[in-house]
């Protein structure tokens, strides 16, 4: 795990493998970890206005634990961003096929399934809280 | 594939993609700041540091948003600015734990 984190911080290292691809290439790929990096962004600032703008929930901590989740799950999607952009920067310098990922479909379900719980969490507030 | 006008937009739409990250970057600042001001020594420590870090992004991405010419691509600068907003993410995980206390 610290060999790959060394390699992120190491752009000679990156910079040795395979040929120099048109640079257009490698400004798309930044682009795309610029936006992942935006996603990850989001979702921390998603937990931060979670812990302080939601109302006191039915389940004791609800809140927090809502807050805490966005946050990690921000932090994760940041790592992955910088993780993923390494790896298609080598395939595009190799001339390999660009890094498969199930990331964004495993993303996606979780945030679907996150505001299912919280739809359901509303809901019992409406009926309940009359 | 190549056509005279694309290769001056692409470092163009580099920078443009790296100011929105500065202006996301400040925001999710902005609301850790918020969080953190309750007036305890704590939340005045937890928001210094995240300002701190906003300090440390915007000297990263502003040299990369600014300018004419051909961008620069990759580099250190991208695995640090993950960095910072791995970093961020942690001070809101402190401050929402601190709320529970």
């Amino acid at each position: 795990m610290w060999e790959v984190i060394r390699r992120w911080f190491d752009p000679a290292e990156l910079g040795s493998v395979g040929e120099t691809p048109d640079y257009r290439f490698s400004l798309a790929n930044e682009r795309t970890f610029l936006a992942w990096l935006r996603t990850g962004l989001a979702l921390v600032g998603g937990g931060l206005a979670a812990a302080q703008f939601l109302p006191p929930l039915p389940m004791s901590h609800l809140r927090e634990v809502i807050a805490v989740a966005l946050l990690l799950l921000g932090a994760a999607v940041a790592i992955r961003a910088v993780d993923h952009w390494a790896r298609t920067e080598r395939a595009i310098r190799l001339g390999q096929e660009l890094p498969a990922s199930r990331f964004p479909a495993i993303l996606a379900l979780a945030v679907g399934v996150g505001a299912l719980l919280l739809v359901v969490a509303v809901l019992m507030r409406a009926i309940g809280g009359r | 594939m190549s056509t005279g006008r694309d290769p001056g937009l692409q470092p163009e739409r580099t920078r443009l993609a790296w100011r929105r990250t500065l202006l996301a970057v400040t925001v999710v600042t902005v609301l850790a700041v918020r969080l953190a001001s309750t007036g305890d020594p704590t939340g005045a420590l937890i928001a210094g540091g995240a300002v701190l870090v906003w300090g440390a992004l915007l000297v990263l991405c502003w040299p990369r948003g600014t300018g004419t010419g051909p961008a620069r691509t990759g580099g250190r600068t991208l695995p640090l600015v993950t960095a910072g907003t791995v970093v961020l993410a942690l001070l809101g995980v402190l401050l929402v734990l601190r709320g529970l206390w």
